[in-house]
């Protein structure tokens, strides 16, 4: 379980806030999307989460254990893990590094296979690509998401994980949450503009202008998100689209 | 051979035991051993130090080995060794220099090296430098290469030095005729207070001629790097000098390149990319569970790969 307590996130000395005393639980098992327009702070809160990011103030529990001074390493390995919204290329680390460095030990090539089959990915032609510029946009989110599969950890976020995905279907890519859940029986935080994602969160999170302005479970939420054709009731400004 | 050369051949060249092919181990100034095959001949110069390796055209899939160690400190080796390599031939050097200190008088290698790559012909030239040993005395490599390739030829020449040497200072010039191809990859390592320094000098003689010079270093602590390239495109060619540097504590790193294009259809292009390590490579790392120093040496290990 993981709970947020009055976190803040400032950033120009002070001058600008971008989170603004976010409360927020996870539960075990529980599969949230977080969403709102670009610039709310959804980015921002995923990696205050993971220790990307410092918060100004409050208080992160993980299992009831406070791990707001904890660094990204620890909390890694306390089982958090983080999908980028741009995943990071590299020069020389191929993709076979990457997901033996997820994995933890250098393990059987067939189930290193296993985790770029989960995201489409043919095995042969990408284990040992190199993760740098040569990989479309979609085709290194993919190879973001197979590192994910190889962690299984109790909590995992993913930041837009749809972005660039056309190759690959929906349908697969929500296959994969569902056996990741199943796999890990831990909890899933995904941030999305997607319907069709937002349609199997157990509880939709809207966030705006750095605060939570709407929460509640999927069938409360998402009728009054998609309501006022694309325009979001719970947004402060712009509306969101939902078709994008 | 001593046990000193063993040890810095098995660093140096992969070679454990007798190397499989033709080869000339130098230790100290010395040959350590030599031997030719039914292709390839390896003969000392009457005139200086150094050999002389011939390679017969159309000699495929061999490979020659010319190490040199030095074993010990206060020795001032310099060598000329020239490579003949006929028409058609596809084989692979393997050169490579290893020095030993162990006094407090600096050691030295001076490898001067001139390859005469033939009609069509294609060489894979490796080529490995590493300084070892208690010493204080300074362990200094000073590489010098000519090259020449003559109509289709290939030289793809791959250097590498990633520990222990004090000073290295690399001067690599060539001649491009037409249709040849000379590719140079360089990987190096700085520490501490040493100075690598590396100057390219190209010409591209023949039409559709081409030359890629590749860089890649890191350097450490108070290092110093210098990368210098001069391409001189003088027919329709295409030139391409790419210099990739990781700067870490105080080190200084500096890219200079100089690209002359005397015909419209030269194609040149020089890059350089220098800094520190991406801050969100290191945090991808991290998020994976490896700490700080673990992400930073996996992400150089790849960089250098
Ligand atoms: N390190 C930073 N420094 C200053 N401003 C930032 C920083 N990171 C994000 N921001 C700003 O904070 C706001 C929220 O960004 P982000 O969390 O990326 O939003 P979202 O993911 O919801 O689109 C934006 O206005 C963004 O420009
Ligand atoms: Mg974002």
């Amino acid at each position: 379980m993981l709970e947020l307590k009055h976190i803040c996130v400032d950033v120009d000395d002070g001058n600008k806030e971008i989170l603004k005393d976010i409360n927020l639980t996870i539960k075990d098992h529980e599969f949230v999307v977080i969403t709102g327009p670009n610039g709310g702070g959804k980015s921002t809160l995923a990696k205050v989460i993971s220790g990307l990011m410092p918060l100004s103030e409050g208080q992160i529990f993980l299992d009831g254990v406070d791990i707001t001074n904890d660094s990204i390493t620890q909390r890694a390995n306390a089982g958090i893990s983080f999908a980028f919204q741009q995943p990071v290329r590299f020069k020389g680390i191929t993709v076979r590094d990457l997901l033996e460095l997820s994995v933890g030990e250098k393990i059987d090539e067939n189930r290193l296979c296993l985790y770029l089959h989960d995201v489409g990915l043919c095995p042969k032609d990408y284990i040992d690509r190199d993760v740098d510029g040569s990989l479309s946009g979609g085709e290194i989110k993919r190879i973001e998401i197979a590192m994910i599969m190889a962690r299984k950890t109790k909590l995992t976020l993913f930041d837009e994980p749809e972005a660039g995905i056309d190759l690959w279907s929906f349908n697969n890519l929500i296959d994969v949450f569902g056996k990741l859940q199943k796999e890990t029986k831990g909890s899933i935080v995904v941030i999305s503009h997607q319907e069709r994602i937002l349609n199997i969160a157990d509880r939709i999170i809207v966030l705006s202008e750095g605060k939570i302005t709407a929460e509640g479970a999927k069938d409360e939420i998402l009728p009054q998100l998609l309501g006022d054709q694309m325009k979001c009731g719970f947004c402060i400004g712009e509306g969101i689209d939902f078709n994008e | 051979m001593n046990d000193t050369t063993k040890d810095l051949l098995a660093i140096i060249s992969d070679v454990f035991g007798e190397p499989d092919g033709a080869y000339n181990i130098r230790e100290d100034s010395q040959c350590a051993g030599r031997k030719s095959t039914e292709n390839i001949k390896i003969e000392g110069k009457k005139d200086k130090p150094g050999i002389d390796i011939f390679i017969k055209e159309g000699t495929k899939g061999e490979k020659v080995f010319i190490p040199a160690c030095i074993t010990h400190s206060n020795v001032d080796d310099l060598v000329y060794n020239d490579f003949y390599v006929g028409e058609g031939a596809d084989v692979t050097i393997v050169a490579g220099c290893g020095v030993h200190t162990d006094g407090e008088e600096s050691s030295q290698h001076n490898g001067i090296h001139r390859f005469f790559v033939g009609k069509n012909a294609r060489v894979i030239y490796l080529e490995k430098h590493v300084g070892v040993g208690e010493g204080t005395g300074a362990r200094i490599i000073n590489p010098e290469t000519y090259v020449e390739i003559e109509e289709g030829g290939y030289l793809e020449m791959e250097t590498t030095q990633i520990k222990g040497v004090d000073s290295t200072v690399r001067k690599t010039g060539g001649v491009v005729k037409e249709g040849g191809k000379l590719i140079v990859k360089e990987k190096i390592m700085t520490h501490g207070s040493q100075h690598a320094e590396t100057n390219f000098t190209v010409d591209l003689e023949g039409f559709d001629s081409g030359v890629d010079l590749i860089s890649r270093s890191v350097a450490r602590d108070t290092s110093t790097q210098v990368f210098r390239s001069v391409i001189n495109g003088n027919t329709r060619c295409t030139g391409h000098s790419e210099c990739d540097a990781i700067i870490m504590d105080k080190a200084s790193v500096s890219a200079i390149p100089e690209l002359t294009a005397n015909h419209i259809d030269a194609s040149l292009i020089h890059e350089a990319a220098i800094g520190k390590i991406a801050g969100e490579q290191l945090m991808k790392l991290m998020t994976l569970g490896l700490t700080e120093k673990e992400a930073e040496a996996k992400i150089i290990d790849g960089f250098l790969r």
